[in-house]
């Protein structure tokens, strides 16, 4: 199977801190693959060292079988940030639409005008989200889980091989949550790979395949039903945690 | 007695230099503010004052001198910020007050204090000559333009600026193109309302817009419009009443943000 992303032996010192130490995973074509680990565990920070955003001191990331150095297709890339929702601030008035076209503009050349063509991907990522009623509608008037929403449409709109989401159901209620990853679910029996970044395996263990468990250094990374019945992770993670729920 | 008054070439200078200048800080204002920037256009002017008062002590022009070291400013103010891993509004407070430290003092050196400093510092709209006029629309052209052709990068690197760098968008670009656009409004503004009001264009139109706009789009025009009526009422009424020109432009856009935020919060109550 085709391994769309590969990280081998990374490290990451923030000063003198080592936060990420000999870190080797792939990450292949049709997987959902939950990263867990708990705060200050470096899970974000792999996570931005695998979009470009922070440059490991060592290692090597590579993105569709290239160097991430000379990778230049990021939109193939669909990134949910942590926090997204605290992005949205009342006195900017965005609406719906705007937020999702944003995730065409890493694909499209100068000048970046948003065309008719564009506006029917935008309602069409939308529609995948059941968010197509709320296109002009402005983001601050949404709730928590509305919002996630457009977030994970302006990542899918550019139509990307990966949907990359970091702690994505902070500050989202507990029914939304179950029914947002839901949706991540869906997408991923449709074909589309996703990482999640969360220290709530409660909710994810329902759809995730694979599951790495991150402690500075990786702890462990195999299949669910594996994680799920090794008593050294339910002591490292703790079993009160592990609510499973797998269908 | 108002038909009579555009029949001076110098009154219709003053509109067109005023109402290109006005669109092009109330567009960029939008931006400045929703970056929690809004003091940018502030420091930047004190950094002008600097350049002008460098140009009058080697007689040179002043509008591409404060140009050149407002711009060269702007970059520093992102490099400091950036670098010196301080709040955004501390890096420009420093850079500002050294630039009205350094303009004070060569002021003093050149004995310039008088009459063409201080029309930096206040403006005077209905005193712009052709060749002002010809270099200010030109200059707001390259703001409206610029804004017009990267309307959605800065849009975006404004709103998540993560996300836009993780797309591969040159974040760092933005940053720059936005300070030189500021550079260089400040830089058009101080002959016509001058340094010391002009960054009253910059935040004033583009909040008021801020307060009764649904979407962005319509904030982009109303901005543009409250900046424009600003402007042409208060030149207007300053010929009317006998009024400083700078002065009255910027009251005419305190008095069209009174009238928005009221009525957002009349709507909202």
């Amino acid at each position: 199977m085709r391994s769309l992303i590969e990280v081998k032996n990374l490290f990451f010192w923030y000063g003198n801190r080592l936060v990420l130490e000999d870190i080797t995973f792939s990450v292949n074509q049709g997987d959902y693959l939950a990263i867990l680990g708990p705060n200050g565990s470096g899970k974000s920070t792999l996570l931005k060292c695998i979009l470009g955003l922070l440059k490991p001191q060592k290692g090597e990331i590579r993105l569709f079988g290239q160097p991430i150095e000379k990778f230049t297709e990021k939109w193939r890339l669909g990134y949910v940030p942590q926090r997204a929702t605290a992005l949205v601030d009342p006195v900017f008035p965005l609406a719906v639409e705007e937020v999702v076209a944003f995730g065409l503009l890493p694909k499209k050349k100068f000048p970046r005008f948003i065309t008719k063509k564009d506006h029917e991907k935008i309602v069409s990522a939308l529609r995948k989200m059941e968010m197509e009623g709320f296109l002009s509608r402005r983001m601050s008037q949404l709730s928590g889980g509305q919002q996630q929403r457009v977030f994970i449409a302006r990542a899918l709109v550019s139509e990307p091989d990966i949907l990359i989401l970091d702690e994505p159901t902070t500050g989202i209620d507990a029914a939304a949550q179950e029914r947002f990853y839901d949706l991540l679910g869906e997408l991923n029996q449709k074909g589309l790979t996703i990482v999640i970044v969360t220290h709530d395996i409660g909710i994810v263990n329902k759809h995730v395949k694979q599951v790495a468990c991150l402690n500075r250094r990786l702890v462990y990374h195999g299949t669910h039903e594996e994680f799920c019945s090794s008593p050294r992770l339910l002591q490292i993670i703790g079993d009160h945690h592990l609510v499973i729920h797998r269908h | 007695m108002l038909g009579e008054i555009f029949q001076y070439d110098f009154f219709r200078r003053a509109l067109v230099a005023g109402t290109f200048l006005s669109c092009a800080a109330a567009l960029l204002g939008l931006f400045l503010i929703l970056r929690k920037d809004a003091m940018m256009g502030h420091g930047l002017t004190h950094i002008a004052f600097a350049g002008v008062a460098l140009a009058l002590l080697f007689n040179l022009a002043p509008f591409p001198v404060a140009l050149l070291i407002s711009a060269l400013a702007a970059f520093l103010i992102l490099k400091v910020r950036e670098r010196a891993g301080l709040y955004g509004d501390t890096a420009i407070a420093i850079l500002s007050s050294l630039g009205m430290a350094l303009g004070i003092i060569l002021a003093s050196l050149s004995n310039h204090f008088n009459v063409t400093l201080l029309s930096f510092l206040f403006g005077n709209i209905l005193a712009v000559s052709h060749f002002e006029l010809y270099s200010s629309v030109a200059l707001a052209l390259i703001v409206i333009v610029s804004i017009v052709l990267f309307y959605h990068e800065l849009l975006y690197t404004t709103f998540d600026e993560e996300s836009a760098r993780a797309g591969g968008l040159p974040v760092g670009f933005f940053d720059a193109l936005l300070a030189v656009l500021t550079a260089i409004t400040v830089v058009i503004g101080m002959k016509i309302v001058g340094l010391l009001l002009v960054s009253a264009l910059l935040v004033i139109p583009a909040a008021a817009a801020l307060q009764v706009s649904p979407s962005f789009r319509v904030c982009v025009f109303l901005a543009a419009l409250f900046g424009i009526a600003s402007t042409l009422f208060g030149i207007i009424s300053a010929w009317i009443f006998n009024l400083p020109a700078s002065g009255a432009i910027v009251l005419c856009a305190g008095i069209i943000f009174s009238f928005c935020f009221l009525w957002r919060h009349l709507r909202a109550s």
